[in-house]
Parts: C-alpha cells; sequence; structure tokens
C-alpha cells in the first residue's frame, strides 16, 4: 500500500496542536482517533495496533499511554497477527488501517489468528467504500462487510455519524468478542441509536413497502423516498442482522428494500433466513459487484455511478411500488 | 522410565524412550524411523529442560508459551505433552478421528497445552510478536516459536522478524528447525535473516541436546533471539 493516502487523505484538522478539549469532530475517522486517548483511559486491558495509518493523528494518546499504541511500520499481517498474540496474552486488541488492507490483505489472519485462535479484536477500518475515490481501486473495498460476515463469531457495525462511532468505540473496546467497525466518510445528519436493533424510522400504511437503511444511507434514503408510500427503518449493525425487528417490522408478506453502502447483496442471505417463513419480494441495493468502476472523482461522483445517490436510490426503490 | 542423555549423532537418541514410544502411538510406527521427525529432539528440550510450565495449571499466566507454528508436523508435540501430562497418552492412539481432539493441525481450543492453532504456515511469528507484547512488562514469560526454514519461505515471517527485532523483543525465542526441505534455499545463511533485524543468534545441531539446551535457556534482555537447529535433511 502507499502512505501517500494518509497524506492526501488526512483529517483535516489533525489535533497535532490542537487544544486538549477541541470541539468534537463530526468526521467518524477523526472522532477515532481522538478518542483514543480516553478508551485507553478507561479501558486497562486495551491497545491500539497500527500499520502507519492513523499514527500521525493520535499523539495524544500514544503520548500519554506508553506502550499501548504499537505502529508495526506497513506490515498488514503482522497488523493482525500482533493483535491476535496480544489477545492470548489477555490484552484487548483495537486493530486500525484503512478497509482493504485491514479486512482484505490481512484476510487469512482475520480468520485464522482471531477466529480460528477463539480470540476477539476490535478491528476499526476507515476509508468505507468509495470514501477515497480519488485514491483509485487500490484504495477501496465494497466486501470487507460480507468477507468479515462470511467468519465465525463477529458482529459488524456501521456507523452513520461520528457519535455513533464513539458510543461504539467505547463499548466495543471494553469487550471481548470479534467485532468490525466500518468508519466512514458518508455520513447522516444526526445519530440514532447503536443498540443493535432495527428502528423506524419513517413510519406509514401499515403494510407499505419497508426500505432499510444501513448506517450512513439514512440521509440518501430518507431523500430518496420523499413523498413516496414506503416506511424507513435503519440500523448501524448490519451482522447479525435483527432478524426479530427485521421480521416485526416486515410483516407476514413483505415488500422491502435494502439498502446498503457496501457491496449489494451483503445482507441477502440474513434477510432471507430471517423471512424465510413467509413470501417476500426483496430488493438489494448496493455497490455492484460486477464491474469495476475505473474511474477517480469525488465519493459523490461514485454514489451516483452505483446508483447510491438520493436519485438512483429513488429509481430503485419506485420498482417496488409498481 | 529410562533416559539417554549423552550427546549423540543418532537422531533422537537423546529422547526417551517411553517418548519415542509415544510418538510411534501417533504415527504408528513401529520402527521409530528417526527422519519421520524433524522436530521432537528440540520439542523435548524444551519442554523437558527449558520451559516453565505445568501440567496441572496449564492456563497460568505465568507460564511459559510454546508455538508451534509450523503445525504439519504436530506428532512430536502431542508426544512429548501426553509424556508431559498435559493429556492422557490414550489421546495418542486414534489422531484425526472423529472423537479425537488430536488433528494433523492441531487447535488450541481442543488441547490442554498447545497454545495457538496452526497449519497454514506463516502465523506463530506474528502472533508471538503480539504476545510478547502483551507478556512483557507484566510476567516473565518466555514466548518461544518454532518455525521451519520453509516455513520462513511465508512473508508474514519476514514481517515479524522486523517488527521483533525494531521492537527488542526479549522474550521472543524464534526456534528455526533447518531440514533443508526450502525450495529455494537461503544464501548467507537463516540466521542472517535475523542477525540483520538485531537478532541474536545461535546455532545447534538437533541431537546435541546440552548445546541445543544452552542456546534455548539463553535470552537477552533487549533483543530476540533466534536459534537455528540442524536436523536431518529431509525431516519431515
Amino acid at each position: 500500500m502507499s502512505t501517500a493516502a494518509l497524506t492526501t487523505n488526512a483529517p483535516t484538522n489533525a489535533p497535532t496542536n490542537a487544544p486538549a478539549n477541541p470541539p468534537a469532530s463530526l468526521d467518524m475517522r477523526e472522532r477515532f482517533y481522538a478518542e483514543l486517548d480516553p478508551v485507553l483511559d478507561a479501558h486497562p486491558a486495551a491497545d491500539v495496533v497500527l500499520a502507519v495509518i492513523g499514527a500521525g493523528y493520535m499523539q495524544r494518546a500514544i503520548a500519554r499511554h506508553p506502550g499501548r499504541v504499537f505502529d508495526i511500520g506497513i506490515r498488514e499481517q503482522a497488523l493482525v497477527g500482533v493483535a491476535g498474540g496480544l489477545a492470548l496474552a489477555g490484552r484487548r486488541p483495537i486493530v486500525h488501517t484503512f478497509a482493504p488492507f485491514l479486512v482484505e490483505r490481512a484476510y487469512e489472519q482475520v480468520k485464522l489468528d482471531l477466529g480460528h485462535q477463539d480470540v476477539g479484536a476490535l478491528l476499526v477500518s476507515a476509508g468505507a467504500s468509495y470514501d477515497l475515490s480519488s485514491a483509485g481501486r487500490t484504495h477501496q473495498t465494497a466486501a470487507d462487510v460480507a468477507l468479515i460476515s462470511a467468519l465465525p463469531g463477529w458482529t459488524v457495525h456501521v456507523p452513520g455519524h461520528a457519535d455513533e462511532a464513539s458510543e461504539l468505540l467505547h463499548r466495543e473496546a471494553g469487550g471481548t468478542g470479534r467485532v468490525y467497525v466500518r468508519l466512514s466518510g458518508q455520513r447522516n445528519s444526526r445519530p440514532h441509536p447503536v443498540d443493535g436493533r432495527l428502528h423506524l424510522l419513517r413510519d406509514g400504511a401499515a403494510g407499505a413497502p419497508l426500505v432499510v437503511a444501513v448506517g450512513p444511507m439514512l440521509d440518501t434514503v430518507l431523500e430518496a423516498t420523499a413523498g413516496l408510500a414506503v416506511r424507513v427503518a435503519w440500523t448501524a449493525t448490519p451482522h447479525p442482522l435483527d432478524a426479530g425487528g427485521l421480521r416485526a417490522l416486515a410483516g407476514p408478506a413483505p415488500v422491502l428494500a435494502v439498502v446498503e453502502p457496501y457491496l449489494e447483496g451483503t445482507s441477502a442471505a440474513a434477510v432471507a433466513a430471517a423471512l424465510s417463513d413467509r413470501p417476500a419480494r426483496v430488493l438489494h441495493v448496493g455497490v455492484p459487484g460486477e464491474t469495476e468502476l475505473r474511474r477517480y472523482g469525488s465519493p459523490r461522483d461514485h454514489a451516483a455511478a452505483h446508483g447510491l445517490d438520493a436519485a438512483g436510490v429513488r429509481r430503485r426503490v419506485a420498482t417496488l411500488l409498481t | 522410565m529410562t533416559t539417554t542423555t549423552a550427546p549423540s549423532t543418532t537422531a533422537h537418541a537423546g529422547v526417551p524412550q517411553h517418548v519415542l514410544d509415544l510418538v510411534a502411538r501417533v504415527t504408528g510406527d513401529e520402527k521409530h524411523d528417526p527422519s519421520a521427525h524433524s522436530t521432537l529432539d528440540v520439542v523435548w528440550t524444551l519442554y523437558d529442560q527449558v520451559l516453565r510450565v505445568d501440567p496441572e495449571h496449564p492456563d497460568d499466566p505465568d507460564r511459559d508459551r510454546f508455538l508451534l507454528s509450523k503445525g504439519h508436523g504436530p506428532a512430536s508435540t502431542y508426544a512429548v505433552l501426553a509424556a508431559k501430562g498435559f493429556f492422557p497418552a490414550a489421546w495418542l492412539d486414534d489422531v484425526a478421528s472423529w472423537d479425537s481432539r488430536l488433528g494433523h493441525h492441531p487447535d488450541r481450543t481442543l488441547v490442554p497445552g498447545v497454545e495457538i492453532g496452526s497449519g497454514s504456515l506463516g502465523h506463530g511469528l506474528p502472533i508471538s510478536v503480539g504476545l510478547s507484547l502483551g507478556l512483557r512488562h507484566r510476567t516473565a514469560a518466555r514466548v518461544v516459536v518454532l518455525v521451519g526454514d520453509a516455513e520462513l519461505d511465508e512473508g508474514s515471517n519476514a514481517e515479524a522478524i522486523a517488527v521483533a527485532g525494531r521492537f527488542g523483543l526479549g522474550n521472543v525465542t524464534c526456534v528455526v528447525v533447518d531440514n533443508r526441505s526450502d525450495n529455494l534455499g537461503w544464501p548467507g545463511g537463516i540466521a542472517a535473516r535475523f542477525h540483520v533485524e538485531g537478532w541474536a543468534t545461535a546455532h545447534a545441531v538437533a541431537t546435541d541436546h546440552a548445546t541445543l539446551a544452552a542456546a534455548l535457556r539463553r535470552t537477552d534482555p533487549d533483543r530476540p533471539t533466534a536459534v537455528v537447529v540442524t536436523a536431518l535433511k529431509g525431516d519431515a
């Protein structure tokens, strides 16, 4: 991987010379870096493992917690292997880099050094889907949630707001399980409860089609469905999916769209399993997996190209109303 | 129980007969073919003379950790663990059967005394770095990881060798059992790969248990140690 991305995609107000208590950032990645210091205070078993990415933005945590933040260089296999060893020693590793390097490059380490050893870790990625649009395909993954969900015993959180990311970080740093938190540059205007449940955020006529938005897709889905006869529900935890909540909201003959900011159909198996006892019409909206988008530009450009902007989502959801 | 302790040029001559018998129960090899178990001398010497482990307390947080990274050759490790009382010797008689806790690659969740599940190569050394970071300054426990010379092909080892050296992890010992099974070889020698990254290095011959034990006991407070152990060529 290239360290250039650290520079080109650096947070805009990196806290190198920041005051001790700057305003809480609305950017999830910036908030993650800022919260590591209090997280290490609150959770004495937690350690942070880095592969360069992020190390320049958490000087306060590094200075105040000597021996608890390990930057091992650009070595992603060892990044996850070291995390497995720390967990075997009774520590709670918090592991961070960009999503493709954390999940795809080190996938066997995630499978064996964590899962097969039956130990936990908190993996926190930045650079979700096409956040790093201008960096190109090497710095992007839409498959990370599907890949992590394919391994036993993982929980996947996809927060849609920095406050949600902060709450998840503090909670999971004190846990013992295998947890993947996917931070994104795309975000909603306000936070919602990150309790693992599916929440109905826009009600409508009973039996109206249900649109499930995951994480940062909520505001886009609300805009896309304005004036449409649909209900909108939301979750920050696609895996494990709140199957009971989905069954209750979907009703006996579900007409459903699932809008995810990553690989289209990632939640298809979980939705099908939840609704296997009833006839259901389900549309999955996400990043198409069949073609590689060989363009740069902005995340907004990529969202439009993938049909994940409000207009694109509206076109797809409208097909459920015919 | 008889124990032969004199150094010998005969493979496994320093390993007690009852341990060889236990190995044979795993492999079904009545002739105790010495070429079948390149790791036996090292594993026996570690558990008999070096490691501070207690089969009555296999989860003692202060225990030394032995990581068999080269997980495709677990017979000798299983036999030594059984000999030391970590689990009943009867477990050795049906390895890899449906009802067995012992497979052709070990699973740490199934076997008392086994510290990591291994099999896919190149995982033990990076895990040992994390174990070291988690244990040092908290306990005197050592972390001893066994890899093969061909296993070093995996690039993850190069990552871990660099990190352990740069971090000065004095509680890590990497034992490289060199049976010259690497296809492309290591020009300049295996130890040079560790030395250049700041490791202390030593050589030993598998059958010379006195020298081997001394090399495995020696640690340096400020840097990790690599012990390259020459085993019979072609040993699995």
